[in-house]
């Protein structure tokens, strides 16, 4: 009984907000070290590919950017599934901390495409599946970001921006599975980690890499969900104790 | 241990420099600017939150 009651306590704001911020400096952390590492090895232990010469290399960032972008937005329909259903104060606050960090990387996975894309395809920009459903992607988290801003009422906003990212959803699966579907020109995954087409450093580099963007995403969007809080629920009592203590 | 026999080699790319500096200069540019623009955003909400919680005390207490 009483463990269910501290995880409820830990989805409301009065005590997640302290806990945010102790956790953001270790994951800020994380993200560097897994950064540097993924580096290190990506970029200078790496062989070069026997295909793609050293232009191959933007793939270490391109993977973990594309990835994060599909996995960000699930996270955001989840929350919003959660708002929708059982009326959370935090859900709404969740969905709208990590938006901008979903629509940077789904950016940055289109950008470094299209510098792979030109010297390996000769294009920057094809209407490829793979690329089409990537860049609506880029849209929904522009188009929830403009919509509940333009909604005053916080509670009203979370549920017109709610319902846009579940029926968005959709377009993850399609993004994922748009190279089997569909014959595109963008390849097939190269990671598999019981056959991976790649070399050991290489897979290791992405992986790396990977961890770094997770790390990163949850660090910025913490620090953004805890100025929402504080914006949010400025007429309660614990709000007020903080901006009180942080007088001190 | 490492792949590249010079620094000109490894930041030529194979003469993929442009593309793969272009990918890593606007990622890193992203990534550090995102994180200072949420942490201003932070500090400027604190600031207006206090200023308007003063500024009802002053009212309460009148």
């Amino acid at each position: 009984m009483k463990d269910r009651f501290n995880l409820y306590r830990y989805a409301s704001p009065a005590t997640f907000y302290p806990l945010a911020g102790r956790m953001i400096p270790y994951f800020a952390a994380l993200s560097v070290l897994f950064g540097l590492a993924g580096l290190y090895l990506g970029m200078l232990v790496a062989p070069t590919d026997f295909q793609q010469g050293e232009g191959y290399r933007i793939i270490f960032i391109h993977v973990p950017a594309s990835w994060m972008s599909m996995f960000i937005y699930l996270v955001m329909a989840f929350w919003a599934a959660i708002g929708l259903a059982f009326n959370t104060r935090l859900s709404g606050m969740m969905a709208q901390a990590l938006a901008p960090t979903g629509a940077l990387m789904a950016f940055l996975s289109l950008w470094t495409g299209a510098l792979w894309g030109k010297p390996m395809w000769g294009a920057w920009w094809v209407w490829d599946a793979r690329l089409t459903s990537e860049l609506i992607l880029l849209f929904l988290y522009i188009g929830f970001m403009a919509l509940t801003a333009a909604i005053d009422d916080p509670k009203r906003a979370d549920k017109a921006g709610g319902l846009l990212l579940l029926v968005g959803v959709v377009n993850v699966p399609i993004i994922y599975f748009s190279v089997k579907w569909w014959n595109t020109l963008h390849q097939g995954s190269s990671v598999n980690l019981t056959k991976s087409s790649m070399a050991q450093t290489m897979l290791w580099g992405m992986l790396l890499m990977a961890l770094c963007f997770w790390m990163y995403s949850i660090a910025v969007a913490l620090l953004r969900a805890r100025t929402i809080m504080l914006e949010r629920e400025r007429h309660t009592d614990w709000v007020k104790a903080e901006l009180a203590g942080v007088e001190r | 241990m490492i792949y590249w026999n010079s620094l000109s080699d490894f930041l030529a790319m194979g003469g993929y420099g442009f593309y793969v500096w272009g990918s890593f200069g606007v990622t890193v540019l992203i990534m550090a600017l995102e994180p200072i623009m949420a942490a201003r955003t932070q500090k400027l909400t604190i600031a207006r939150l206090k200023r308007q919680l003063r500024a009802e005390n002053r009212n309460t207490a009148e």
